[in-house]
């Protein structure tokens, strides 16, 4: 039965992981050719300095924070169903922050200078305290694994849980830091940055979670407990809401002041690909439709959680795509008042259109998720053990 | 001959051990006026010689000093728009490609303004040498700083190319080694995956020299750019910046940057 329950057969495994150490590869080959080549070989440049990499970054680390709130909400919170989902919660939090920082790394000007980053540090800086807070990350919830999952370590459970939980939300935090605590442009400076990053870490995190924990059950030969997903995916309705609510209060109380008024009209009018990416991919197939799934009366199926949240996380990176380069392609306000034009683009729009580099790198972040989660269900107890009195069996257990 | 004239020392040291008892009140009072004319001297010349010294670089071993605030006043009535003697100068001066793209060296450029009336301002913009740099801040290895004299530069040797400087950077004043580099100048080592931004010519002002585009734009007969310490009030930096009215750009930041604008 465990063998059936927690380990795919070994020929699916190794498919699997050979396909996600493909996209791994293709990832390095990319950031061997960047470092080799230069940036000139994506699409990022003097204005654009910041591009797809730091979506895909950006986004996994976000929900690496964000799907441990799972096991959190297990351990400090005390619920039954999600108490089962911890492990699986902690695993999916360690590879995304691996596949997040792996990005982050590779895109660096000098990622042979990582040893550089580990030794010199600017306190003022919050990429800095990033640094502390990614590596404080992998080893807290490493512990906290080890307290999930060693019988004899279970009294240590609650407490590393509420560590894990407090740095989480430590972390996500520093994450919208680095975009609250520039002055520079428009589209950043914001405190309301912070709690928007905690939600969509919330949301994000949650939605790769219910899209793995259904992979997982249907490898398994079983369906996920309709109870559990119920509750799960109106959690996850929740959050979507959240989501929406802090980035209308976002762009409403930015479009208030009248310096802005430019900018919020290029990003939700006139923007051309930003606007349609942030309501077309964003608000409505990445924010209503779920929720309509979510939401719609009748029993919820794994089918309508698992299209909810896959939508919820291509919303996310249309979100993060409009939020990270919409925002630095709106040129620097840096003559207020007059016209400009230089040989540096002063005035005008920052165009961009990513690289294959870039994407390939991105995915290879993705694949060092995907590898991680697939080595570790393989390797160890992962698969959420329900209570029987909310789990009752739904399917071929042999 | 020899032997009329007795060995030179020996005779001073005769004469000095029969004279030692009456000059000793003598010899005390010509070291004390010694003593005072020195003390004179240096009274005299040790101001004159710091603000040499602080108007004219330092010594290579010393640290840059506090008490200097390197800036750079652009008199935007005296800058011509078809001119680009300090972009030209600044290229040769660091080895940077003249051909500009999305992805080059800019460490100047010429920003052209049009206001609402039709009016034009051809505006010379490169690092603003912060007293507060949101590029310094950011960075997390520190490899951007400031120098005791104002200058911010990036540390080649810890910048680790993660771009956060030039999110920061309300000038767009920083840009990105985006390709290997060729013709590289000793004086001014570059490196590919490094950010890089105006360095205020520091290998030539450490040397007693003014900046490239400073020294090009006099020579082209414009002497739109003042070079200077803004904590001297005899530099001509300081006078004009406390005579005339100059502003920063994007003041509402309070950078309190080192370069100034008249006429903006």
């Amino acid at each position: 039965m465990r063998a059936t329950l927690d380990r795919p057969d070994a020929r699916r495994f190794w498919a699997l992981a050979a396909a996600g150490a493909a996209v791994v590869l293709a990832g390095l080959y990319a950031a061997h050719t960047m470092e080799v080549r230069g940036h000139v070989v994506t699409g990022m440049d003097n204005r654009i300095v910041w591009g797809m990499p730091h979506v895909f970054a950006i986004f996994m680390i976000v929900a690496a924070s964000g799907v441990l709130n799972v096991a959190s909400v297990g351990s400090v919170f005390g619920h039954a169903a999600y108490k089962a989902r911890a492990p699986l919660s902690g695993l999916l939090c360690l590879a995304l922050l691996a596949g997040g920082l792996f990005v982050l790394m590779l895109d660096l000007g000098r990622p042979e200078r990582i040893v550089v980053a580990a030794t010199h540090y600017n306190f003022r800086s919050v990429f800095a305290w990033n640094v502390f807070l990614y590596t404080g990350m992998f080893t807290i919830v490493a512990v906290y694994l080890w307290t999930l999952m060693e019988r004899r370590m279970a009294p240590w459970s609650k407490p590393a849980g509420i560590a894990a939980f407090a740095w989480r939300i430590i972390l996500t935090s520093g994450t919208g830091s680095i975009f609250a605590f520039l002055v520079a442009r428009q589209a950043y400076g914001s405190a309301l940055l912070i709690p928007q990053f905690l939600a969509m870490s919330f949301a994000w995190g949650l939605a790769v979670f219910l899209v793995v924990q259904a992979a997982m059950y249907a490898w398994a030969g079983r369906v996920p407990p309709p109870e559990v997903l119920r509750r799960m995916g109106n959690l996850l309705g929740l959050f979507v809401v959240t989501v929406l609510f802090l980035t209308a209060a976002s762009h409403l109380v930015n479009a208030y002041f009248a310096k802005n008024v430019a900018f919020e009209r290029f990003i939700l009018v006139d923007g051309g690909v930003y606007p349609a990416l942030f309501w077309g991919a964003y608000v409505v197939a990445g924010s209503l439709v779920p929720l309509a799934l979510l939401w719609r009366p009748g029993a919820l199926g794994t089918r309508d959680v698992v299209s909810a949240a896959m939508l919820v996380l291509a919303g996310a990176f249309a979100l993060l795509y409009v939020f990270i380069v919409g925002g630095q392609a709106w040129p620097l306000d840096i003559f207020p008042g007059y016209a400009t034009t230089s040989s540096y683009g002063d005035g005008t729009i920052a165009p961009y259109t990513p690289s294959r580099w870039e994407l390939a790198l991105g995915a290879g972040g993705l694949g060092v998720a995907f590898l991680t989660t697939v080595a570790g269900v393989r390797a160890l107890r992962f698969m959420p053990r329900d209570d029987p009195s909310i789990a009752p069996a739904t399917g071929p257990t042999a | 001959m020899s032997a009329a004239t007795p060995p030179r020392a020996a005779s001073e040291g005769v004469a000095a051990s029969g004279a030692a008892g009456r000059s000793d009140g003598v010899d005390r009072g010509r070291r004390q006026i010694l003593a005072w004319g020195a003390a004179l001297a240096g009274v005299t010349l040790a101001p004159g010689v710091m603000l040499y010294d602080l108007a004219h670089g330092r010594p290579p071993s010393e640290p840059a000093s506090p008490k200097v605030r390197w800036g750079m006043l652009v008199d935007l009535n005296q800058c011509a728009s078809d001119c680009d003697a300090c972009v030209v100068a600044c290229d040769t001066e660091h080895g940077l490609p003249r051909t500009k793209t999305a992805t080059s060296a800019q460490w100047i450029r010429k920003v052209e303004l049009k206001d609402a009336r039709g009016g034009a301002r051809s505006v010379p913009v490169m690092c603003q040498h912060c007293a507060d740099p949101p590029c310094v801040d950011v960075c997390p290895t520190g490899a951007s700083f400031k120098r005791a004299d104002g200058i911010v530069l990036v540390d080649r040797h810890t910048c680790i190319g993660c771009r956060y400087c030039m999110m920061a950077c309300p000038y767009g004043a920083r840009t990105f080694v985006h390709e290997p580099v060729t013709g590289q100048r000793p004086e001014v080592p570059r490196g590919k995956g490094c950010v890089e931004s105006c360095t205020l010519c520091v290998h030539r002002v450490d040397h007693d020299r003014i900046p490239a585009c400073v020294e090009a734009c006099a020579a082209s007969g414009h002497k739109a750019l003042v070079f200077g310490n803004l904590n001297d009030p005899e530099s001509e930096i300081a006078r004009r910046v406390a005579s005339y009215a100059t502003s920063a750009v994007r003041a509402d930041l309070r950078l309190d940057p080192g370069v100034r604008y008249a006429g903006l």
